[in-house]
């Protein structure tokens, strides 16, 4: 909503000026977004008449005219508009004139001829963005006045963003009563007196859905002329709030929308085949709006129809056939009171917003119809002539919107706004505001009036006091509520400590995007079932990641495009299998490409591998506490010979690590190998609670063993066969060395084994230490085939 | 005639001061004082003197012999400072060299952000809680007073999969969900991630917000504003100004935008407060008692208040970023100047 300050203070002028205007307003809840001048600054411009105009005798498109300015003898003027023509009034810079941006008007000579002045355009006075030609004034105009106080441009445009629930602002009348009762001033809405009715011509007027449109009026105006031009002050008033000026009809319901929030329709009545019907859309009806577009309507849509078939949307637009033009003679107005509920939505629905629909869906007072085309008729006749006929009406006052007491309880207000109230200032408030107040036991009964749809409940008036009282001097308290001490649960592992885990492992934090581009998705891993936006803001971030790689390779990408040649990020956020509550995981992912540490000196190259994000991902699992493993399984996304899943003791899937598959490397566009990985929250985070075992007072022994293996065996399995044998003395197996090469058999490779045993209640012995390495090697020889190296 | 005392002394004492390292110091030491050494051989030798010849003669030989074991006790800690020196000298290496092995990288300025916001409501006893991204529209609108067609709806831009089911465009559903799960008192913080279908300079279509709310037996607005005052003052860490404002959100009422003394200018009116002195860093207000209605708290028995923050804006604001879209760009150069 935005309006001129002129306008408003010529309703309720308080002794403040516009800064101290628009804090006020802001603090009370309407918040002011922008102030801008009427006009850009510019000054030496008067009201001038063109009264000669010959051709230039060297530039086709220049033209010489004589122009009075009010002073003794007309000015000649070298102009170069296609619309300058003898009578027309324009206005007129004289020398010495300094119009918008800087720019002084200086005596001249345009290819040889005198030119003491310019003619302007509105873009030329900063009044409009672009413009055709000059602007053209009133015939009346008065000759030689200041441009600025001809048009009142010594003004200026605030701009008000309104919430949802104040649409009793939607109005210069609707903010002057806000600023009145703010400054505690009366605001009276001007009176409107009724139109002499001059004749008895009228249509029907039927209303087939009065819970959806209670209230219709409609009115006859014969005889207008459309072509008639508006007056300067209303045309200023409407491009201060943004609208060109269409002609007088449309001006004027435009006006009137803005003067008091009421919105109406002209009808060129020549158009109309019988009466007017206010119903709902027949199935899949057609209408032709004044944007030009063709809407199918559905059967919950409210039109205003003839009696042969639908011809505006009623509240939102009307249509184009029945639109007033410059042929048009007698005007059918409507003004209707539609009901916010059968409103709302409606215009979003056919992907429209109005002034209008943005008025009815949050509410215009029922009581206000009457005035406004009383308001309407007056400014019609006045501007574009015609004569009135009687006005008529169709009310279902059932469905009228009814403004039920609401219960204010004066404990409440304390309750609430954390501050009494004295009764006086309450009563005084509520009054100011409109509202019908009546004393009871506990505190008021209070009457909102008609334009405050959203007063409905007790919560209501007691926003209403603390925002007239004013926020700011509401009293504020330290905290002090109940307090509880705080729980520590030990068994669930914060993921900000493996986020700082992982940041001391150098890996940088990323947040990327939770939609991503299908495909990739579909790239990454084929068989998982994602879920897609209906309304995606492009094709890149059109369907839910089901994987936290998604995002983390193209932030790879982007780096390593930019001149990092090695990146490590890593990501938690959640993954998404379906819309489903449950099937939202939180994850933890990670991508390392480059060397395994940053270049430096002293210390060789080496490219990350395999096992350094394993070596990460261990120590986020030691974190917890928990035992994993590590178990050789494909992947779509990774390397068939590089990838693991891994999982808990208990057999639960933790998440994968491994090479990027070399495909996808290069279709991502990567020239070093990357290495990822991705662990599921739930799981991780469940944490060990630690258990003492006590501590054994005796020397721990090593044996060490190098075992010669098929190639195909893997460490798990020599680890989980050690672990099958149940060696209760066995602390910990340790692989220190693998080896192939001499002295190993081709297809053979040598781990070397440390087993570090310990009792708890003696030394062991030689003997003792021997029987436990014998089991061990029988278990690894049987299942294992592995060998004693020599 | 063998070599008198002093000379055998005389020509120790020449060898000790010409020897260059402890080896041959020991070589010395042997040569004088071993099984054969010179001044051994002459204290077996005074067997043959009479008694009193032998007194004398021993304690001769005896002092020179200390003389000798002193000059040799000097030169060998001579030497073995020396080496000592000669070992810290060849040790000596450039210390302004860098340091080796594994470097250190940093966290998101978003969770920097969200880790300072949860820390200081954990100051006075709030818990975090989270929500599902994707949400029902009975979480996300209709259980927060915002019924379909709402005009409020049109503020959200909303990232649908169906006619029900959405990308949460706030994390004001984690309270009901909350609520839905706890009996008051309550006090809770809810951060995460949240979407709306708005992309430009100014908006992501995807950011975080941190939402909170206290619901307990005689909770006004006044502790509200108390809270919000003195979580901004902890934050920014200054001591700046802070107004409310009057404002309309379906979910909560009395509502109110929260201002600050824009912290850039201190307030004097800059690029970034568009010249008002003033920023716009959450809003706020009393829980409405439509939303206490979806969840079954009894609003006669209980009140409460909830804020919603914007976790981007409050990382612009504090570290000075000028631009909301390199948050998820994930440039190295821009996530490294938060380490």
């Amino acid at each position: 909503m935005q309006f001129s300050e002129a306008w408003l203070r010529e309703l309720v002028n308080p002794a403040l000026d516009t800064q101290a205007l628009v804090e006020q307003i802001t603090m009370a809840g309407l918040e002011v977004d922008s102030v801008n001048p009427a006009a850009a600054d510019f000054s030496g411009v008067v009201v001038g008449q063109v009264v000669s105009v010959v051709a230039h005798p060297d530039a086709d498109k220049l033209r010489i005219c004589k122009v009075e300015v009010g002073e003794s003898e007309p000015l000649q003027i070298v102009c170069g508009a296609s619309n300058v023509g003898e009578g027309l009034k324009i206005p007129a810079a004289l020398i010495g004139a300094v119009l918008p941006g800087d720019f002084k008007v200086k005596k001249s000579k345009l290819r040889g001829e005198l030119s003491f002045g310019m003619l302007c355009s509105e873009k030329e006075l900063g009044l409009a963005a672009d413009a055709d030609g000059l602007m053209e004034l009133a015939e009346d105009a008065p000759v030689g006045t200041d441009i600025r106080d001809y048009l009142a441009l010594n003004d200026q445009i605030i701009e008000v963003d309104l919430t949802p629930n104040r649409a009793d602002c939607l109005s210069v009348e609707g903010v002057a009563r806000e600023v009145a009762l703010l400054n505690d001033m009366q605001f009276i809405v001007p009176a409107v007196e009724a139109v002499a009715v001059e004749h008895q011509e009228t249509l029907s007027v039927k209303v087939s859905a009065p819970e959806a449109c209670p209230r219709y009026l409609g009115r006859l105006i014969k005889g207008v002329n459309p072509t008639a031009e508006p007056p300067v002050w209303m045309q200023e008033r409407l491009r201060r709030s943004g609208l060109r000026s269409l002609g007088p009809v449309v001006d004027v319901t435009n006006y009137v929308l803005l003067e008091m929030g009421q919105p109406l329709h002209a009808f060129d009545a020549a158009k109309l085949s019988g009466g007017i019907e206010v119903r709902m859309a027949h199935a899949d009806e057609t209408l032709n709006l004044l944007n030009d577009q063709e809407i199918k309507a559905n059967t919950a849509t409210l039109v205003i129809a003839d009696a042969d078939k639908a011809l505006a949307l009623a509240g939102v637009m009307g249509g184009s056939e029945s639109a007033v033009s410059d042929s048009t003679k007698d005007i059918f107005l409507g003004c209707a009171f539609f009901n916010p509920s059968f409103m709302m939505g409606k215009a979003r629905y056919y992907g429209l917003h109005t002034d209008s629909s943005h008025r009815f869906e949050r509410g215009v007072d029922a009581e206000l119809q009457i005035r406004a085309i009383e308001r309407a008729t007056r400014l019609v006749i006045e501007i574009a002539g015609g004569s009135a006929g009687v006005i008529t009406a169709a009310v279902a006052e059932e469905y009228l919107p009814q403004r039920p007491a609401v219960t204010l309880r004066e404990q409440r207000i304390k309750r609430i706004l954390g501050v009494a109230l004295a009764a006086a200032e309450v009563e005084g408030i509520l009054q100011r505001l409109g509202m019908a107040v009546v004393k009871d036991a506990e505190g008021w009964q209070v009457t909102p009036p008609g334009f405050r749809f959203d007063i409905g409940i007790e919560a209501d008036l007691i926003e209403e006091l603390g925002r007239v009282f004013g926020y700011n001097n509401l009293p504020q308290s330290s905290l002090l509520m109940r307090s509880a001490l705080s729980q520590a649960p030990e068994a669930v592992l914060e993921i900000d400590q493996i986020k700082d885990l992982l940041v001391g492992r150098d890996y940088q934090e990323a947040i990327t995007y939770s939609f991503v581009d299908e495909e990739l998705q579909k790239m990454l891993v084929p068989d998982d079932t994602y879920i897609k936006l209906q309304n995606p803001i492009s094709s890149e971030l059109a369907v839910m990641r089901t994987t936290l790689w998604c995002g983390l390779l193209q932030a790879a990408a982007y780096n390593t495009k930019r001149q990092h040649t090695r990146v490590r990020l890593f990501e938690a956020g959640q993954r998404f299998l379906g819309t489903d509550v449950a099937q939202q995981e939180k994850m933890l992912a990670g991508i390392a490409q480059g060397t395994a540490i940053p270049e430096q000196w002293g210390e060789k190259a080496r490219k990350v591998d395999f096992y350094d994000v394993k070596a990460d991902v261990e120590a986020i699992c030691a974190l917890t506490g928990k035992e994993v493993q590590f178990i050789a399984a494909k992947h779509s996304a990774l390397h068939p010979g590089q990838s693991a899943e891994i999982k808990t003791k208990d057999g639960q899937s933790l998440g994968s690590v491994g090479m990027l598959h070399p495909t996808l490397e290069k279709q991502l566009g990567f020239d070093n190998n990357v290495f990822l990985f991705e662990l599921s929250q739930a799981v991780l985070l469940e944490k060990n609670v630690p258990a003492f075992n006590s501590l054994s007072k005796f020397p721990s022994v090593r044996r060490d063993l190098a075992l010669l293996l098929e190639e195909q065996v893997s460490f798990q399995q020599v680890k989980s066969c050690i672990d099958d044998c149940q060696e209760k003395l066995i602390q910990e197996v340790k692989v220190f060395d693998i080896y192939r090469g001499q002295g190993v058999e081709q297809g053979y490779k040598s781990i070397a084994l440390a087993l570090i045993m310990q009792d708890a209640t003696q030394t062991l012995t030689d003997s003792e230490i021997d029987a436990i390495v014998n089991r061990v090697l029988d278990a690894l020889s049987n299942k294992l085939s592995a060998k004693l190296r020599d | 005639m063998s070599a008198t005392l002093e000379e055998i002394l005389a020509q120790a004492l020449q060898e000790l001061a010409a020897a260059n390292d402890l080896q041959a110091l020991d070589q010395i030491r042997v040569q004088y004082l071993g099984k054969k050494g010179a001044f051994t051989l002459q204290m077996k030798q005074l067997g043959k003197l009479d008694p009193d010849q032998r007194r004398t003669a021993g304690q001769s030989i005896n002092t020179v012999k200390a003389n000798f074991q002193q000059t040799l006790e000097q030169r060998k800690s001579a030497l073995q400072q020396a080496e000592l020196d000669a070992r810290l000298a060849s040790e000596t290496i450039d210390v302004t060299l860098p340091g080796r092995g594994q470097s250190v990288a940093g966290l998101h300025p978003v969770t920097l952000t969200l880790r300072r916001i949860a820390k200081i409501f954990a100051s006075v006893g709030f818990k975090v809680e989270e929500g599902p991204e994707i949400e029902d529209d009975y979480h996300n609108f209709a259980a927060l007073n915002i019924p379909s067609h709402h005009p409020a709806r049109a503020m959200h831009d909303t990232f649908y999969f169906d006619a029900h089911t959405l990308l949460r465009t706030h994390t004001s559903p984690v309270q009901v969900r909350a609520m839905e799960k706890y009996q008051p008192p309550l006090k809770v913080i809810a951060p995460g991630r949240v979407y709306r279908c708005d992309s430009d300079v100014t908006h992501t279509p995807m950011f975080h917000q941190v939402e909170g709310f206290l619901v307990d037996e005689n909770v006004s607005f006044a502790d509200l504003k108390g809270v919000v005052y003195e979580f901004l003052r902890a934050f920014f860490e200054k001591d700046i100004q802070v107004r409310f404002r009057p404002s309309y959100f379906p979910f909560t009422e009395p509502s109110a935008e929260v201002d600050i003394e824009c912290v850039m200018c201190d307030g004097n009116g800059c690029r970034v407060c568009s010249h008002t002195g003033w920023l716009e860093v959450m809003g706020c207000g009393m829980i409405h008692p439509e939303v206490f209605k979806s969840v079954n708290i009894d609003t006669e028995e209980f009140t409460g208040f909830a804020f919603g923050m914007g976790v981007e804006r409050l990382a612009m604001l504090r570290y000075g970023i000028n631009d909301l879209r390199l948050f998820f760009e994930n440039d190295l150069k821009f996530l490294e100047q938060f380490n």
